[in-house]
C-alpha cells in the first residue's frame, strides 16, 4: 500500500475514534461552537486528504458532510439530534469506506448518493434531518414501521421528528429556526475524557507513533532476554562463583527493568476500550426508546493491550446488555420512583496484580423468581436444587450457556450469545466473573482480569517425571499431602484445616506414570479458580520461575489442560498447567449445584439454607445416609480381626485405647475373617466411637435441608442430596449407642433463634449442626463485623454464641458493639473460649457477655442455652 | 549439528522444473520433504513429552528460544517404534502456518533434485494412512539407484494435520 495512504488512514482512524464522542457532546450543547469547530475541522481535513490522494467516493461524502457542517458552524442551521444522527451517518459511511480501503489498498465500490442527496438537502434548507433510530443502519430509516415512531412520541421527542420516511419524500421546508430543540436523550457523561481536545491546537509532541509490531517483537526479545537470564542464573548457581555473580546481578536488575519497561509500552488506559460505548449506548438509548446516562470511572486505569483487545467485545456486549436488559423504560422507572434516565455505570480500578472491571445499571435487577422458572423449563437443575440455593446462585444461572432472560428477543442483545459467551472470553484470559444484583435496585457485574498475559510468575512442580508450570496467580497454598490425604472410594481428598478439598491427582490427569507413595509423600498445590477450591496433586516442587508465556502449537489446540509453553531457565521446554482447564476437566469448577463460594467469604445469613460438606455412606437397606462432614474425625478402614467383643459389643484397639463401634444396621455381622469394616469415627476430647457402616459412597457438599416428619430414632429425617433421597442420621442418637450422651439429649419446646459467630469454619461446622440437631435454628457468621451487619439488616437472634479470638472485630468489640445500643443490647450473649483464666472470663463479662462456656464443651453451651433461654422466655 | 543443505544438482539438461528434495529414512523407508519448507536439521534433541496430545506428537524441544512441536514420523506412517537402543532421532524442522515443527526422522541424507515429472501419483492400492500424506512416489532415486528404490514424497501440510 502506498505510503502516503497508509499515513492518512492511521491519522483518520484517530480522528473519527475522537469524532463520536465530539458529535454527542455537540447534540448534549449544540451551541457549544468549539466542538463544531472540531467536527468541521476533521471532515475538512478527510476531505482536503481524500482529493488529495485521489480518493473520490470519499471526498465525496466528506463535502457533502462539510456542508452541513459548515451551515452548523455559522449558526445559519440549528443543530438538532436528527441532524447529529445524519452526520454520525456520515463518519459511519466515512468508517466503512476506510474500512474497505485498509483491507484492499483501494476504495470499495458502493453508492453513496441518497445520503448525499439527503445531506444536499439539509444543506439547501430543503429537509429538515430525520431522526433515524439506529443511526449505525442509516436505511432502516426507511423501513420504520408506525408503530416505531409512536412509541418513540410517548417519550419526549425531539421537534426534528417530524415525518418518518421523509428521505423519500422531500418533506416541506421548515425554517431551521425552528427544530430547535435538542433531545439528549443519551448523555454521555464522561465523553469528555475519552476524546482529545483536537481544538486546543498543536501541543509539543511527546509522543510518537510506533507500529505495533515493533512493540511486539520488543516484548518477544524482552521474553527471550529474561529466559536467557533464567539460565545463567541457573548455571551460576551451579558454578558458585563470585566474580560472574556480581554483574550478573546487574544484568538480572537491568532485565527486570526493561522488561518492566517495555511492558509498560504495551499498557493502555482500559478508556481505549471504551471509546466506542459512548456512541453505542446513544444509539441503544434511541433504539429502546430509554433515557440512558454512561458514567465511565478509571478511564486511565492500564492494562496490557493484548488483554485489553480481548476484552473489548464482551465489554462493549455486557454494556448493551445493561442497556437492553437491564434498565427500564422512562415509563417503568418512573413508575417504580425512579429518575427517568437509567445510569450505566463502568468503574475500572487495579487490584492486586489484577484490573478489576465493574459494569453497573440501575434498573431493575435480575429477577429471581423469573431465573428460576428459566432454570426450572430449561432443566438446568431441579426445584430441590433450586430450593437449597442462594439468590446470587440462582442469578449465577445466567452465566450458563443459552440462558437469556429478555422475555422478548430484542435486535439489540439477540438470543444465544449471552453472559455464558462473555464468561468464557473472560476465563480464557484467565479472569474471572461474578455478579451482584438486587432486584430493583439494579445489576453489577464484576470482572477480574489480569494484567498482562504475556510473562507470569509460575511454580514449577514435577509428576509422573514431567516438570510443569503452574500460574502463580491461581495458587493459593502449598501444603505437603502427608497424613491428611483420604480416599472416599476412588476420589482422594484432604482435610486442610476446616474444610475438605477435593484433591486431582495431576500424574493421573495427564496419563502419566503415577507414584503409588505419590499421594503420601508429594504435595497438594491448593488451587482457586473462580469461588471453587481444589488441591492438585504434585510429586514434587521446585522453585518459582518467571516464564514467558508462549501459545501451545495449533495441533494442541484441543488439550484444554494446557495454557501455553515455555522454556526454562535450564533451557528445556515445559507445558503450562491451566487451572481452568483442569477444573472443567475434572468437574471441579463446574458452574452450578456444585459451586460455592466457601473461601473467605461468609456463610452468614443462610443458616438453613447453608451448604456443608456431607459425607455420604451406605448400611443396610434403603437410601444412602449422611452425616455432616465437620462432625467426623477420620473414616477408616479396619481389617475385620481387629474387631473384638466386649461384653457383647464391638469394640476395636484405637489409637491406644479401646473404641467401642456401633453398627448401624440390625442385622450387623463382624466381617469374616480378611474382610474389612468401614468406619466413622466421631472424637472429642479423649473419647472415640465408631460407627460401623457398609460402605462409603462420597462426600459432597450440599444444603443440608431436612424434611420432617419422619420419627424414626437415629434419623433427623430425609434430605434430597445429590438428586437422591438420603436419610441424615440423628448423630447425637448414635453416640448415646456407644453409652455415653454426647450431644446433649432433649429439645427446647419452641425453637429459638441463634447467631453463632465464630471465625474458624471449622467449629462453625461442628457448632451448627450441634445446635441444629438440638432443635435450634442456627445462623453463623464468620466474624464480628459480619454479625453487626445482620444486626443493621435487622436480623434478631434470642442468643449470639460468639467466639472471643476473630479477625477485625473480636468478641470483645461485639458484645461492646451490641451492649452500646441497637436491637440486640439485650439478647442473651454466651463467649465461647479455649481460654478458661479468670481474667479473661472478667474481660468477657465486662464487655457485656452473660455466659462464659469452655469452646468444646458441647453438654454445658446447650445447658447454658436451655437456662439463659428459659429466662428470657419466660 | 547441521547437514550440509547445498542442493547436488543432477547432470541432467533441464527438460522439466526440479525440485529440492531433502531425503531422510522412516524406519528404513526413504522419503523426502520438499527443501524449501525445510528451516532446520538438528541432531538428537532433549524433547518433553506433552501429555494427552495425540500419539504422533512426540513433545515440544527448544530450538534458540522458540518451542518446537516434534511429531513422530514413524508413528505418524503407523510404523513400528523405534528399537530400544537405536540412535535417537533427527530432527527436521519446517515451518508451516508460521508455526514450527519438527519431523523426527532416523536419519537425513541428501538434498537432491528431482524433476517434477518423475513423480508418479500414489498406487491406489496404497495404505490410506500413507495415501493421505504421500504427494506422490519418486522412481529411481539418484543414489540408490542399485536397488531402485522409491522416494516417497511428503506433503508437510498434511503429515501435520493430526488430531
Amino acid at each position: 500500500m502506498d505510503d502516503l495512504i497508509a499515513d492518512f488512514l492511521t491519522e483518520t482512524g484517530e480522528g473519527l475514534a475522537g469524532l463520536d464522542a465530539a458529535l454527542l457532546r455537540l447534540e448534549r450543547h449544540p451551541d457549544d461552537a468549539r466542538t463544531i469547530g472540531e467536527i468541521f475541522r476533521l471532515i475538512h481535513t478527510i476531505k482536503g486528504t481524500c482529493g488529495f490522494l485521489g480518493l473520490s467516493r470519499l471526498e465525496k461524502v466528506a463535502h457533502a458532510g462539510e456542508n452541513v457542517l459548515g451551515r452548523y458552524r455559522e449558526g445559519s442551521l440549528a443543530v438538532t439530534s436528527g441532524g447529529v444522527s445524519l452526520i454520525l451517518r456520515v463518519v459511519d459511511r466515512v468508517r466503512e469506506i476506510i474500512a474497505g480501503l485498509e483491507a484492499t489498498g483501494a476504495e470499495p465500490a458502493g453508492d453513496d448518493s441518497a445520503l448525499i442527496t439527503e445531506l444536499d438537502a439539509v444543506f439547501t434548507g430543503q429537509a429538515v434531518p430525520e431522526d433515524a433510530p439506529g443511526a449505525s443502519i442509516p436505511e432502516v430509516a426507511q423501513e420504520v414501521p408506525a408503530s416505531g415512531s409512536a412509541a418513540g412520541r410517548q417519550t419526549a421527542e425531539p421537534a426534528g421528528e417530524v415525518a418518518p420516511g421523509s428521505a423519500k419524500t422531500p418533506a416541506p421546508a421548515v425554517p431551521a429556526g425552528q427544530a430547535d430543540t435538542p433531545a439528549a436523550m443519551a448523555i454521555p457523561a464522561a465523553a469528555e475524557a475519552a476524546a482529545a481536545p483536537a481544538g486546543e491546537g498543536v501541543a509539543v509532541a511527546q509522543t510518537l507513533r510506533v507500529n505495533v509490531d515493533v512493540l511486539e517483537s520488543l516484548m518477544t526479545l524482552v521474553s527471550e532476554l529474561v529466559l536467557t537470564r533464567n539460565q545463567l542464573l541457573q548455571l551460576s548457581r551451579a558454578r558458585n562463583d563470585g566474580a560472574l555473580s556480581g554483574p550478573l546481578q546487574r544484568l538480572s536488575q537491568i532485565t527486570s527493568e526493561l522488561q518492566e519497561g517495555v511492558m509498560k509500552t504495551r499498557m493502555q488506559p482500559i478508556g481505549n476500550a471504551w471509546k466506542g460505548l459512548p456512541r453505542l449506548v446513544r444509539d441503544l438509548s434511541r433504539e429502546l426508546g430509554k433515557k440512558i446516562e454512561l458514567e465511565m470511572r478509571g478511564a486511565e486505569t492500564e492494562l496490557d493491550r493484548q488483554v485489553l483487545e480481548l476484552i473489548r467485545d464482551p465489554l462493549t456486549h455486557m454494556v448493551r446488555n445493561s442497556g437492553d436488559h437491564g434498565l427500564e423504560t422512562p415509563a417503568e422507572r418512573r413508575a417504580a420512583g425512579k429518575p427517568e434516565v437509567g445510569m450505566i455505570r463502568l468503574n475500572a480500578y487495579h487490584e492486586g496484580g489484577h484490573i478489576i472491571i465493574e459494569v453497573g445499571d440501575d434498573g431493575r435487577g435480575l429477577a429471581v423468581e423469573k431465573i428460576r422458572a428459566k432454570v426450572l423449563a430449561q432443566g438446568l437443575a431441579t426445584e430441590q436444587d433450586l430450593a437449597g440455593m442462594g439468590e446470587r446462585d440462582i442469578q449465577r444461572f445466567i452465566f450458563r450457556a443459552g440462558f437469556s432472560t429478555a422475555a422478548a428477543v430484542t435486535s439489540v442483545s439477540g438470543r444465544g450469545v449471552g453472559m455464558d459467551v462473555v464468561k468464557t472470553n473472560v476465563e480464557k484470559i484467565g479472569g474471572t466473573i461474578d455478579l451482584r444484583s438486587r432486584e430493583g435496585k439494579g445489576t453489577t457485574f464484576l470482572i477480574k482480569i489480569p494484567l498482562t498475559l504475556a510473562i507470569v510468575s509460575a511454580l514449577i512442580v514435577e509428576a509422573g517425571g514431567e516438570r510443569f508450570a503452574i500460574p502463580q496467580i491461581g495458587v493459593v497454598e502449598l501444603v505437603r499431602a502427608g497424613d491428611g490425604v483420604a480416599h472416599i472410594k476412588d476420589a482422594p481428598v484432604l482435610r486442610l484445616r476446616d474444610r475438605l478439598l477435593p484433591l486431582v491427582s495431576l500424574s493421573r490427569l495427564l496419563r502419566l506414570d503415577e507414584r503409588p507413595e505419590a499421594e503420601r509423600g508429594g504435595f497438594v498445590v491448593v488451587t482457586q479458580v473462580g469461588q471453587n477450591l481444589f488441591g492438585i496433586i504434585v510429586d514434587r516442587v521446585f522453585d518459582t520461575e518467571e516464564i514467558v508465556v508462549k501459545p501451545v502449537a495449533p495441533i494442541l489446540r484441543h488439550v484444554t489442560m494446557f495454557s501455553g509453553n515455555t522454556i526454562l531457565g535450564d533451557g528445556s521446554v515445559i507445558m503450562i498447567l491451566d487451572p481452568n482447564g483442569i477444573a472443567r476437566a475434572t468437574g471441579v469448577g463446574a458452574e452450578g449445584v456444585q459451586e460455592e463460594a466457601r473461601r473467605g467469604a461468609a456463610i452468614a445469613s443462610s443458616s438453613s439454607v447453608e451448604r456443608m460438606s456431607l459425607l455420604l455412606f451406605r448400611a443396610g437397606n434403603g437410601a444412602p445416609r449422611a452425616v455432616p462432614l465437620g462432625l467426623v474425625a477420620r473414616l477408616e478402614d479396619l481389617s475385620g480381626d481387629r474387631i473384638e467383643m466386649s461384653h457383647g459389643r464391638p469394640v476395636v484397639q484405637y489409637r491406644g485405647a479401646l473404641m467401642p463401634l456401633v453398627p448401624m444396621n440390625d442385622s450387623w455381622m463382624p466381617p469374616a475373617a480378611g474382610g474389612r469394616q468401614a468406619v466413622l469415627v466421631f472424637n472429642d476430647g479423649g473419647r472415640a466411637m465408631g460407627l460401623a457402616v457398609d460402605e462409603i459412597l462420597d462426600v459432597v457438599e450440599e444444603t443440608l435441608k431436612i424434611e420432617n416428619g419422619q420419627d424414626r430414632p437415629g434419623y433427623l429425617g430425609t434430605a434430597v442430596i445429590a438428586g437422591r433421597a438420603t436419610e441424615v442420621i440423628d448423630c447425637a442418637w448414635w453416640l448415646r449407642q456407644a453409652g455415653e450422651d454426647w450431644f446433649g439429649g432433649s429439645r427446647p419446646a419452641a425453637p429459638a433463634r441463634l447467631l453463632v459467630v465464630e471465625d474458624s469454619a471449622f467449629f462453625r461446622n461442628m457448632l451448627v449442626p450441634v445446635l441444629g440437631a438440638a432443635g435450634y435454628e442456627v445462623v453463623a457468621a464468620s466474624s464480628g463485623a459480619q454479625a453487626l451487619k445482620l444486626r443493621e439488616a435487622g436480623e434478631s437472634f434470642d442468643a449470639v454464641i460468639s467466639d472471643i479470638e476473630m479477625p477485625e472485630l473480636d468478641g470483645l468489640g461485639l458484645a461492646r458493639a451490641a451492649r452500646d445500643g441497637g436491637a440486640w443490647h439485650t439478647t442473651p450473649m454466651i463467649a465461647l473460649t479455649s481460654r478458661q483464666e479468670p481474667e479473661a472470663e472478667r474481660r468477657g463479662r465486662e464487655a457485656g457477655f452473660d455466659e462464659y462456656v469452655p469452646k468444646f464443651d458441647r453438654d454445658a453451651l446447650l445447658a447454658v442455652l436451655r437456662s439463659r433461654l428459659a429466662a428470657t422466655q419466660h | 549439528m547441521q547437514a550440509e543443505l547445498a542442493p547436488t544438482h543432477r547432470a541432467v539438461a533441464a527438460v522439466a522444473t526440479e525440485q529440492g528434495v531433502l531425503t531422510l529414512t522412516v524406519a528404513g523407508q526413504l522419503c523426502g520433504v520438499p527443501v524449501l519448507s525445510v528451516r532446520d536439521i538438528l541432531g538428537p534433541q532433549a524433547i518433553t513429552p506433552i501429555p494427552l496430545a495425540p500419539p504422533e506428537v512426540a513433545g515440544g524441544l527448544n530450538l534458540r528460544g522458540r518451542i518446537v512441536t516434534a511429531v513422530d514420523l514413524r508413528r505418524r506412517l503407523g510404523l513400528a517404534a523405534r528399537e530400544a537402543g537405536a540412535s535417537p532421532p533427527m530432527s527436521v524442522v519446517v515451518e508451516v502456518g508460521g508455526e514450527l515443527y519438527a519431523l523426527l526422522a532416523d536419519s537425513v541424507g541428501d538434498v537432491l533434485a528431482l524433476p517434477d515429472i518423475g513423480l508418479a501419483p500414489n498406487p491406489p492400492t496404497l495404505d490410506p494412512l500413507w495415501r493421505d500424506v504421500c504427494a506422490g512416489i519418486h522412481q529411481d532415486v539418484a543414489g540408490h539407484a542399485e536397488e531402485a528404490r522409491l522416494l516417497i514424497m511428503l506433503d508437510v501440510e498434511r503429515v501435520l494435520d493430526i488430531g
